[in-house]
């Protein structure tokens, strides 16, 4: 390890070690549900999740959870992940392939408009 | 790749010889096993204060917390949360929510020693320093040193080892005294029975500790530090070393830290269970090699301490508190207490209760909060007869005196002590004279015999107190205790003979009804104590 010698040595390491911590932070703004079903793995939504952790640290979003579930129940839609934002109703999307996990996270997370596209179905499961 | 999911694994001491560890490293296994791995931390943390039945983990950032017990909790909680994203209800600790109503507030703790602990993993530097770790000592570097003393003078931090000293003055002493040579001293050679805060400080948060001792060094002028530690923390050990390790390979210990030509070297110390190891002078002594003994005070150790050069003694839980003091000033952490006493104390529960562990609260909080809002009350619906505040050398109070807020002006004004912050709980199956009798043959063992005071004195109440026990007590006997108690206060050479008449009045005077009924009695009124078989008069 590099010898801090300085404020801001030591406060980039905080910076860094930051990010970490954060994740775990509770009471956050939202959450993403991906459904990891066995139908939902043979689909592709490990490398879907991967995606949406990927970009959501990529563009330094640390206030969205990202939690796994079982199968939703919408098996011929899979990978279908879930978005979760407070104070609006959620919506399902469908057929989320690691590009379309970034263009939702784009789309919806960041400017809050709902890909209408791959709705599936909006409101509780 | 940043991982969403983080598994906390509380392992302190009290939870490693519950498996804890073994579970951690099952859960590992499980993740690994199931592909998850890549997306789920894993990590050791400290205590989160209480202890339910089992080893507690929380999984967040959903915040759950979970009480295992087993293997198969282990493996229930994998498939059905981690891979299925379903609570498991059967194992979820209830956990009391902060914030909200007016009634819960009274059960929210203040977290300042206990910032960190239960909330990042105590090996890795980096969640320490994201947490502002080291930001404080960095801040310290730039500042002339008396204003460093100053701040902490302000801020009314007083000694949390039990004899509530004003931290800023100790330090000031240490200061004036012109000597190329200084020493700073961690004494965490916790030895009061039922005292257990400063292990799980230092289990959970070891940087702290740290950090607060290179601030402690930077004020006074002293390049050297150690930790004298009780042998048989072998958690807060390996957790020290290795934070010590980590410090010292970012620079933060060592030569010329953070370039500000300031140099501390830290080493840690270990004690081998000797109770007057934890007065200051004798800890002392030990460090150098000797035999724990306590010394001849003047001079005290700021002017003449370690191999004779000024020294500097604070407790692990005050060093704690400085490094949150010099972030947010001196201001806001009179605020927290009551106005002679600062800040926040570290409570450790422990006895007949039903939530035992540890609990950070502001300072003149009462003991009945602890015992019912904290405590949860007493276990298995039992009566209590008495508490004893502040650990051995603390006093015994009855239920009724139970509102008595604690601080450092507590045994000035009601009599109750402070001490080190234990709060014991006796339900109504105990006796006192069992209980006095106990606590005073723990004081003769550890006496350590160099003042006749309290080598005999000692002795000599023990003896009173077994006669009690086995109903060959009186009122001269009874009397006599306190002759005895003067004496030792009076003359006996250091804080520990001087202290042992502190518990024993306190029961005295309270229980002076139940020593009196083991007298002239042929059973024992309590159900505790054994009274010899009369033989039988021979015709």
């Amino acid at each position: 390890m590099a010898k801090i010698k300085s404020l801001e040595d030591l406060m980039k390491i905080k910076d860094d070690a930051v990010k970490n911590l954060k994740l775990r932070e509770t009471g956050k703004r939202g959450k993403i549900v991906v459904a990891m079903g066995t139908c939902g793995i043979a689909a592709g939504a490990k490398d879907t999740f991967k995606a949406v952790v990927e970009e959501l640290s990529d563009k330094d979003i640390d206030d969205i959870s990202v939690v796994q579930s079982g199968c939703f129940g919408l098996c011929d839609a899979e990978p279908t992940i879930e978005v979760k934002l407070e104070g609006s109703e959620p919506i399902v999307y469908g057929h989320v392939t690691p590009e379309q996990a970034k263009r939702i996270i784009n789309q919806h997370i960041v400017n809050g408009k709902v890909v209408g596209d791959l709705i599936i179905k909006r409101g509780e499961l | 790749m940043l991982k969403p999911i983080t598994i906390l694994v509380s392992v302190d001491s009290n939870s490693a010889l519950l498996g804890a560890r073994h579970y951690k490293n099952y859960l590992s296994q499980l993740v690994k096993k199931y592909n998850l791995d890549s997306i789920t931390d894993v990590l050791e943390t400290g205590s989160f204060g209480n202890y339910g039945e089992g080893v507690l983990i929380s999984i967040l950032p959903e915040n759950i917390h979970y009480s295992v017990k087993s293997e198969k909790d282990i493996e229930l909680i994998v498939q059905e949360y981690l891979l299925k994203g379903r609570r498991v209800p059967s194992l979820v600790v209830e956990k009391i929510e902060k914030e909200e109503t007016e009634e819960k507030k009274k059960n929210v703790e203040e977290r300042v020693v206990l910032r960190n602990a239960g909330e990042i993993d105590p090996k890795n530097i980096n969640e320490y320093i994201a947490k502002d770790g080291y930001q404080a000592l960095a801040k310290v570097l730039n500042e002339e040193r008396i204003e460093v003393i100053n701040k902490v003078k302000e801020s009314g931090l007083r000694g949390r080892g039990g004899a509530g000293f004003p931290t800023g003055m100790k330090w000031e002493f240490t200061y004036k005294v012109d000597n190329p040579e200084k020493y700073v001293i961690c004494n965490a050679d916790e030895g009061e029975p039922g005292t257990f805060k400063d292990r799980l400080i230092m289990e959970g948060d070891p940087h702290s500790v740290i950090e607060g001792m290179a601030i402690a060094a930077y004020a006074v002028g002293a390049n050297k530090g150690y930790i004298y530690i009780r042998g048989e923390y072998f958690e807060s050990i390996s957790n020290l070393r290795k934070a010590i390790e980590q410090a010292y390979e970012y620079g933060l210990l060592g030569d010329n830290i953070l370039d500000s030509g300031f140099n501390f070297d830290l080493s840690v110390r270990l004690g081998a269970g000797a109770y007057v190891c934890g007065e200051e002078t004798a800890l002392i002594e030990s460090i150098e090699g000797k035999s724990g003994r306590p010394r001849l005070k003047p001079p005290y150790p700021p002017v003449s301490g370690l191999y004779g050069k000024p020294t500097v003694v604070n407790n692990v839980e005050t060093y704690a508190s400085v490094p949150p003091i010099i972030i947010n000033g001196p201001d806001w952490f009179k605020v927290l207490g009551t106005s002679n006493s600062a800040g926040t104390k570290v409570f450790s529960l422990c006895g007949n209760l039903i939530n035992k562990g540890i609990v950070e609260v502001k300072m003149g909080t009462t003991v009945s909060d602890l015992v019912y809002n904290f405590g949860g009350g007493i276990r298995d619906g039992k009566a209590i007869k008495m508490i004893q505040t502040g650990g051995a050398a603390g006093t015994f109070i009855k239920p009724e005196e139970m509102n008595t807020p604690l601080d450092f002006d507590s045994m000035k004004n009601y009599g109750i002590s402070l001490g080190s912050g234990v709060i014991l709980a006796i339900n109504e199956d105990h006796c006192a004279v069992d209980v006095a009798l106990n606590l005073m043959e723990f004081f003769e063992h550890e006496s350590c015999g160099k003042c006749t005071p309290c080598r005999e004195g000692t002795k000599v109440i023990v003896d009173i107190l077994h006669k009690f026990s086995k109903g060959q007590g009186s009122e001269e006997l009874f009397n006599s205790l306190y002759d005895i108690a003067e004496t030792m206060e009076a003359s006996a050479f250091c804080g520990l003979g001087q202290a042992v008449p502190i518990p024993l009045r306190s029961i005295l005077d309270r229980f002076k009804d139940e020593f009196m009924a083991h007298v002239g009695v042929d059973e024992a009124p309590c159900g505790v104590c054994k009274f010899p078989k009369k033989k039988k008069k021979v015709h």
